[in-house]
Parts: C-alpha cells; structure tokens; sequence
C-alpha cells in the first residue's frame, strides 16, 4: 500500500515538472510556427536591414531595426541609471552600512521591485516626463528618456539585491586579511570585495539588462509607439514589447500578416532574453569562487 | 589572579630601534611612550614605568580589559613583548587568546559590542590613542589567520597586494619584492613559474605560507599569528614552524597555538590564559617544565582543556 502511495506521488511530482516544460515547449512552438509563417511572407534579410517598421499602415515595411534601437534605447538608458545606484548600493549595504540598518533597508529597496509596473509607467508620463520638460524644451510628451530612467529605477534593486547578496557571499576572512595588511574599507571593499563577488555582480546586471528589454507596461505607455531608427532619447519611440501590446489590443485580424509580425517580435525578443540568460549561467558557474 | 610573573628580557639585546618604524620614528616620541592616553587607565603605576625599562618592549600591555557588550572577555591584562622574540599564547578555547592576539592591532575594532580599558603601548606609542592611523599601525603589526585566506587572485597579485594599496606601482620593484618574500616563506621554487596561477589552487599549507609571504611584503615589525597551523596537516606544520623559527630573526611574533608542542618546540616565552584571565606568563622553559600554578599544569599535561 505505502509503495503504491510513494509510486503515485512520484508520479504527480513528475507530472509537474513536465508541466512547466511543456509549456515552456509549447511557447516557443507557437512563437517558432507563426514566426515561419511570417518569413515565408517576409524575406529574413529584408526583416533584419530594413529601417522602417510599418506593417499597420498601407505602404508596409517589416524592418525590426526600429523596434530594436528603441528596445535597447531604452534598456541602455534604464542600465545606465540602475548601474551606478544598484552597486553603489550594494556595496554601501555590504561594506559600510550597520546590519540593522541593512536589515531594514535591503527589504524596503525590493519592494520597489513589487511596485506594478503599470504604476510606474503613468508616473513616468505624468511626473517624471513634464519634470524633464523643464530643464530639456522641445522633449516631446512620450520619450525613451523618461521611460529608460523610471524603468532604471524599476531595475536598481535586481542589480543592488544581486550584488549585494554576492558581496555578503564572500568570506569575512578575506576582509581581515585585507585590513591586517593596512587596507583602508574602500580600498578592501573595491579590490578584495567586489573582484571576489564579481561573477555575481555580473550575473546581476545581465539580468538587470534581461529585466529591461523584456519591460512592457513602461515604455508601453511613456515611450510612445512610434517605430523610429534613432539614438535621440527626447522623441517618441516604439519598443518590440510595446508594439506587442499595440497590435494585442488593437483590432488586427487573426491570421493575417499583420497580426504575425507580433510573433516575429516576439521571436526576436525571447531570442535576446534567452541569449542573455544563457550567457548569465554561463558566467554564474564559469567564474564562481569556490570558498569553503 | 595577579601576574606576578614578568618577562623581563633585560639580557636580550634591543634591536627594535633599528627598524625604521614608522609608529615609533616620530622625533618628538621616539623614546617617549605616549602616557597620556585617551583610553581609561585604571592603573597610577603607568606613569612610574621607567623610560629605560620601556626601551626593552616592543609590546607593552597595562591592565588591559576587554567587553564585549556585558561580557568580560579579558581581565586585567598586563604583559611585555620584548623584540625579535617569539610568544605563544595557549589556553582552552573561549579562553580570550584570540581576542587579546586582535587587540594589538586592533582588529577587534569591527564588532560593534567590542570595548577596550587600558592600554597597549606597540614602540612606545599608545595604539589606541585616537590619532593613531590604523592602517599605519597595521602595516607595522601584521597577521596571519587561523584559515589560509588568499586573495582570489592570483600567487603575485597576493603577494604584493599589501604594497599595492600603499599606492605603489613601479612593476619591478614589486616582483622584486614579491619574489623577497615568497623565498623567505620557501615558496619561490614551488611557484615561481607559476606566478599567474590563482592562489586557490595552491595546497592549503602552500596557501598559508603564501599568506606569510603576503604579510612579510609590507615589512611589519611584529607579526600576529592567530593558529596558523591548525588547518594544516603535520608535514606543512613542521614547515610553517621552522619558518616561525626563522623569521624570528627579523620579526617579534606572536603566536596563539592549541598545540602543546608547537608553543614548547618555537616559543621563547608563553603565556596560559583561561577564562580571560592571563594566569601565567614567562619563559617557555620554565613554563612547560616548573609551571607555578595548579592549572597551568593541569592544562599543559593535558588534564583538562
């Protein structure tokens, strides 16, 4: 009797974990299968060097590269503000601050992670934007600017939390053999801490960037959704997730070309997701510092 | 318990003024020890000590007593360290060794509940006196953990890292001294052509004598070892003792040891700690052979402890 109960409970369990493969199988089924289609229409060359993306409008152009530029626009400039505050962080918490107030503090800062992201968006376009207005004239109402730094703020956690479980992950012993030497806490916490948790810290920041293009709500509503080749961060722009969610909602007819050209961005994104994930575990069991 | 016994190692010849420390070469204390401290004394007697007897010391401790928020850990603490010596702390675990080995260059400092009354003269030179630069102090006292603890880096980078946070950069002068200090630790042969190797894959007692080598670089006067042997196995035991022995050329040290033989085998004078208290100090012979008290015996014969 007990055998047979174990047997079954064996069973469900890997039942469950089919589940979650399948689907995973199943997704990318879908996206492969409705992609194909797409490219039998498109030619793959002219997807990847054409520079307009206008497949809504009569005169149709499937380039991605608009998509993309304004996909790491954005990312480029959420990592370039989540960057600098999540290590300095990080290493203020691990280095410098008292344990209570790292306590206290390192939980406060993930809750920025469990603000919806929705939320985030609308404060992007009402306040954050009219803000930069003031100091930047001419910057139109949706931008990659505003989107790409309330999105960095969105981020700061993954990249502090991250690193700042990685630099706690470092032994104490290598702290004291660098103050036994003389070491002031910045020169141990910059040349003995962060190299010694640096395969983390990466690990956090690629994830940070996987974080950033896959962000939908944001850029969807104070980015704009205007597909535009362009490095200039005051003027609207569309990003693949946003242009997703334009075509979603939109009233674009099921199997039409139209309504494939979402599954073609969806290829692409989970592509680079899927890259940068990899290249992440990668590093992750690559660099990783064996310590007793 | 009072510590009635004292080393006094007037015999021993001085040679710590030759040394060119920073701590001590300041013209105005060369001789002087800094009496006025910022650190509760507790003690008159302090200031009776006389100048010509305190040239003998390089360590000078004077009722020294440590809490760690209600916790006494070391009580009343009083013990002279004369130069190019060796002195091995034993005693039971929890016993204090550890901690009062921290408090000569203050790397107890880091624990928040940690306090200190008394004072610990290193050259003369109060070392918990406010102005003293912990990194300079540190550089004149350097350590050696219980753990080998390299660097994640590799063999030269741990060499000279003590050099390089000085801000020193001329790259042949920092082999050169790289290579100094890992042919006093014996290491040079086994890794001279492997410099760029990580230091993690070096043997664990390769790895200490590495850490040895490491703090050598940055020349110190004193070096503090907090059980260096005790993650080793017998054969880099034998070889990181001889070297002890032989740094004590240059080096006073200080050595807290578990091992019975190891204090009796390197040390010129030994100290017995139990319950934070310093029961008895002297020579290492006389220690081990004529012990004055019931429970240093007990604990040397391996009665208890």
């Amino acid at each position: 009797m007990r055998r047979y109960k174990e047997l079954v409970i064996e069973k469900f369990l890997l039942f469950s974990a089919l589940i979650t493969i399948l689907t995973t199988v199943g997704i990318i089924l879908v996206l492969a299968i409705e992609a194909f289609k797409f490219f039998s229409e498109v030619s793959i060359f002219d997807f990847f060097t054409d520079t307009e993306w206008t497949p809504l409008f009569t005169i149709k152009h499937y380039g991605i590269l608009p998509l993309l530029s304004g996909t790491f626009l954005t990312s480029f400039i959420a990592i370039a503000v989540a960057l600098p505050l999540g290590l300095t962080i990080a290493v203020f918490l691990s280095e410098y601050a008292p344990k209570k107030f790292r306590n206290f503090i390192k939980p406060s800062l993930e809750l920025l992670a469990a603000v919806p992201t929705v939320v985030y968006g609308f404060f992007a376009l009402t306040i954050v934007t009219p803000f930069l207005q003031q100091i930047i004239p001419g910057m139109s109402g949706f931008n990659s600017l505003s989107a790409g730094i309330v999105m960095g703020i969105m981020i700061i956690p993954i990249i502090s939390s991250l690193s700042e479980d990685a630099l706690n992950a470092v032994p104490y012993s290598l702290r004291e053999a660098s103050y036994g030497m003389g070491s002031t806490r910045l020169q141990t916490a910059f040349k003995v801490a962060v190299p010694a948790a640096s395969s983390g810290i990466v690990v956090s920041i690629i994830l940070a960037i996987s974080r950033a293009i896959g962000e939908t709500m944001i850029v969807a509503i104070a980015a704009g959704q205007q597909p535009r080749l362009t490095a200039n961060p005051f003027v609207p722009i569309e990003t693949l997730t946003a242009y997703i969610v334009q075509v979603s909602l939109g009233d674009v007819q099921h199997d039409s070309i139209e309504y494939r050209t979402i599954f073609a961005a969806g290829i692409t994104l989970f592509v680079f997701t899927f890259i940068l994930n990899n290249i992440s575990h990668w590093v992750k069991n690559k660099y990783r510092e064996e310590y007793e | 318990m009072k510590n009635d016994l004292i080393i006094l190692p007037s015999a021993q010849p001085s040679f710590f003024k030759s040394m060119g420390s920073d701590i001590i070469n300041t013209k105005t204390s060369s001789n002087e020890p800094v009496i006025e401290s910022e650190v509760i004394t507790n003690n008159q007697e302090i200031t009776s000590v006389k100048k010509s007897e305190k040239k003998e010391y390089q360590i000078l401790v004077k009722n020294v007593n440590v809490f760690y928020s209600e916790f006494q850990a070391l009580k009343d603490i009083n013990m002279e360290v004369s130069p190019k010596s060796i002195t091995a702390f034993i005693g039971p675990s929890g016993c204090g060794k550890s901690t009062f080995l921290r408090t000569l260059n203050r790397m107890n400092d880091y624990i928040d509940s940690f306090k200190i009354k008394g004072d610990i003269f290193i050259n003369g030179k109060n070392i918990y006196n406010e102005k003293i630069i912990l990194e300079q102090l540190r550089k004149d006292v350097g350590m050696v953990f219980q753990k080998p603890n390299p660097f994640p880096k590799s063999i030269l980078e741990n060499a000279i890292y003590g050099l390089r946070i000085q801000g020193i950069k001329d790259k042949s002068f920092l082999a050169e001294r790289a290579e100094d200090s890992l042919k006093q630790v014996g290491l040079w042969d086994e890794v001279k052509d492997n410099l760029k190797k990580s230091a993690l894959a070096l043997s664990g007692g390769q790895q200490q004598r590495l850490c040895i080598a490491r703090t050598l670089a940055v020349e110190p006067e004193i070096i503090l070892m907090d059980e260096p042997t005790s993650a080793l196995d017998p054969i880099s035991t034998g070889r990181i003792e001889e070297l002890i022995f032989e740094l004590k050329k240059n080096y006073t040290i200080v050595i807290v040891t578990h091992n019975m033989q190891q204090a009796s085998r390197i040390s010129d004078n030994t100290a017995f700690f139990y319950l934070g208290e310093l029961v008895e100090q002297g020579k290492t012979n006389d220690i081990f052979t004529n012990p004055k008290y019931k429970r240093t015996e007990n604990y040397i014969t391996g009665r208890f402890g």
